[in-house]
């Protein structure tokens, strides 16, 4: 038989029709949803009197424009409550599953996917949001959509696809202490650029990707998107099955076996073959942080920002010279001490219980600097709960940081929380475009370590320079 | 949709490179649960200044971007976030048609359902569009769908890739739900076939 790969086994058994010179009808197994690009989709499909195929396959959440301050509500912002209103009124009227704003299972949809088990390996999952990619961490098949195709997954629980091409990133070595998912993640898309990964879905393989924790392989699958490629994946192994059993939808008893029998099978072959193949060695890395305005402008932080002059290729080397002139930043600089404003530790990219372990290693029985204001936003009520059982919260609040409820915050500014124009943040979030956490904003993008301990220092600092106990 | 076979129109130029869908339309005008409106949003960090006022170098502030239907912009547009509001901005300000040398996946998906044509070229007619826009500011170019040229006021034509089934989505307005819904028995088929019939499966 011809080796196949993981893509490959979920692409195909999730081909409802193949027609020629057609995109495949393609069945999605989990559809999510979220407040902000559902309820044109959910008017559209009302104005065509049809109504949701599959209720018990798609599941709700409000994340991006909830406040993280429980001063924050009733909600005051109209629009915003609002898009709860209809959400609330869409998931009731149509019999889907709502994680609403009392639940204590609410939380950023790409991080209550994963913690309550309805992520599954082998999935078609989708999400009118492009960190959908995130859900590839269980080697399913996960990709963001618009608002156009989320009414056509409501109403047919199938969307129309061309199949990508495919992409293997290996990643061979061990990363070197104080060097994180995110760092490795952010040195891919810095090598292959945001547009390296357009047309293509990647699977990360090799040894330093099998020795991630399932929340760090979530970190990687889920900046996937920031290289321009349609989903990440990582085939699914007993860091996977290990993290799934006995979460609330997981299969349970006779299903389990059912399900883990057929998971197995998922990995790629031997010998298969992808349409392109991309190395990097993980002992290599260093902490990487973000100079410019898109997430493949990034560097190790210790390291000099480069000078257009140097950039042959025209069209880069505008880009570099706007980025710098939006960042207020000069050729050749160095970042490390470079003053920071706010330090955002949280979205669906850091803001798992792993994550804030790494900040609070950083931030125990330390002080933020008063130059720096700090927000700690937990990805979801679970993740939130199990951190004040652990303590975390008290670290956090006596370094001088402020600890949150659970929402997308200032990864998106959508929710009241937001930067300053002109401000400068270290943020653990995915995306330092222009204006991306608010108007005028300047966004570095680093680790939880890297963001912790800026935060204690006022300015870019490196966490492997801090005496820190192990997490 | 509405379709699209052919179209002269005025194009007007943004040179910039990677623009994300957040600089096409921030997210905090994503709070709206309609489309309406949706092309005063349209780059709206770029158009307007701190105080609202439309900025006079913003090349959609100037009278050339009047009637303007195909928007000729840098490398990767579209990249980032899968908000559809981005194509519902350029729509709703007049676009038909959108030139880069490449289009993200998802940004490009969209486009496709809202009749919003992304027509990829290769780099060199790319910087020659630029040139003729900075030498002829209301120059304007012919799209055929049918024939898939582009056709510079000089009589010469581009062509440029189009799937098949988005070919055929332009030329007769082809709606991808309605498709989708004509197979509902395939989909009930492969439902029953793979035993998806219930949550466990």
């Amino acid at each position: 038989m011809t080796p196949r790969t993981l893509f490959d086994r979920i692409w195909s058994r999730h081909v409802v029709v193949q027609e020629p010179q057609s995109p495949a009808v393609l069945y999605v197994d989990l559809h999510l949803v979220h407040e902000v690009t559902s309820p044109q989709a959910f008017q559209d499909l009302c104005a065509r009197g049809l109504k949701v195929r599959r209720p018990d396959k798609t599941f709700a959440t409000i994340d991006h424009i909830v406040p993280t301050d429980r001063r924050g509500f009733p909600i005051a912002d109209a629009q915003a409550a609002e898009q709860v209103r209809q959400i609330e009124t869409n998931c009731r009227a149509c019999g889907v599953q709502l994680f609403g704003l009392d639940d204590p299972r609410r939380g950023i949809v790409h991080v209550i996917g994963p913690e309550l088990g309805l992520t599954q390996p082998g999935m078609t999952i989708v999400c009118g949001d492009s960190h959908t990619a995130t859900h590839g961490a269980f080697g399913a098949l996960a990709f963001g959509v618009g608002t156009s195709q989320v009414e056509h997954v409501l109403a047919t629980q199938c969307l129309l696809q061309y199949k990508p091409k495919t992409m293997q990133v290996r990643v061979d070595g061990t990363l070197p202490r104080g060097v994180t998912a995110k760092d490795l993640v952010l040195a891919l898309i810095a090598q292959i650029g945001i547009g390296g990964g357009t047309g293509s879905v990647i699977e990360y393989a090799g040894a330093a990707i099998r020795a991630l924790s399932m929340e760090a392989r979530l970190t990687i699958c889920n900046m996937t998107i920031e290289a321009g490629a349609r989903a990440g994946m990582i085939a699914p192994d007993d860091t996977t099955f290990e993290y799934l059993a006995g979460r609330e939808f997981a299969p349970k008893g006779a299903a389990w076996d059912a399900a883990l029998a057929h998971w197995k099978t998922l990995p790629t072959d031997d010998g298969a073959t992808f349409d392109e193949t991309v190395s990097l060695d993980a002992s290599a890395l260093e902490p990487m942080i973000t100079f410019g305005t898109n997430p493949g402008m990034g560097m190790p932080i210790a390291g000099r920002i480069p000078d257009p002059a140097t950039i042959s290729d025209a069209s880069q080397k505008h880009a570099l010279t706007k980025a710098l002139a939006y960042m207020n930043l000069q050729p050749g600089q160095a970042l490390l001490g470079h003053p920071i404003d706010v330090a955002f530790i949280g979205s669906c990219t850091n803001g798992r219980l792993s994550d804030l372990r790494a900040a609070a290693a950083v931030l125990k029985s330390r002080h933020v600097s008063p130059r720096t204001r700090v927000l700690v936003v937990p990805g979801s009520q679970q993740v939130k709960r199990q951190a004040e059982q652990e303590g975390l919260h008290e670290i956090f609040r006596a370094a001088g940081a402020e600890w949150r409820e659970p929402g997308c915050s200032l990864c998106i500014a959508m929710n009241g929380d937001s930067l300053e124009p002109g401000q400068y943040c270290i943020s653990t979030s995915n995306r330092n475009f222009e204006g991306r956490q608010g108007k005028g904003g300047r966004t570095f993008l680093g680790s939880p370590l890297t963001a912790a301990a800026s935060a204690l220092a006022g300015a870019v600092a490196d966490a492997r320079e801090f005496s820190i106990a192990d997490f | 949709m509405n379709p699209l076979k052919t179209l002269t129109a005025r194009v007007v130029a943004l040179p910039n490179e990677n623009v994300d869908t957040d600089q096409i339309t921030p997210a905090r005008f994503l709070k709206v649960t309609d489309k309406a409106g949706m092309d005063n949003y349209l780059f709206a960090d770029w158009r307007y200044d701190a105080a609202g006022n439309a900025r006079p170098d913003f090349v959609l502030n100037q009278p050339r971007a009047q009637g303007a239907q195909i928007l000729l912009a840098g490398d990767n547009f579209g990249c980032g976030s899968s908000r559809e509001h981005a194509v519902w901005a350029l729509t709703a300000f007049g676009f038909r048609a959108v030139i880069s040398t490449s289009f993200a996946d998802i940004f490009r998906n969209n486009a496709l359902k809202n009749g919003l044509l992304t027509i990829v070229v290769d780099k060199a007619s790319h910087r020659d569009l630029f040139d003729l826009v900075a030498e002829i500011p209301d120059a304007q170019l012919t799209i055929d769908v049918a024939a898939q040229t582009l056709t510079l006021p000089d009589g010469r034509a581009v062509n440029f890739p189009l799937d098949p089934f988005a070919r055929t989505c332009f030329l007769e307005g082809v709606d991808e739900l309605g498709y989708l819904l004509a197979r509902r028995d395939a989909i009930s088929q492969y439902e029953r076939n793979t035993q998806h019939g219930t949550r466990e499966a």
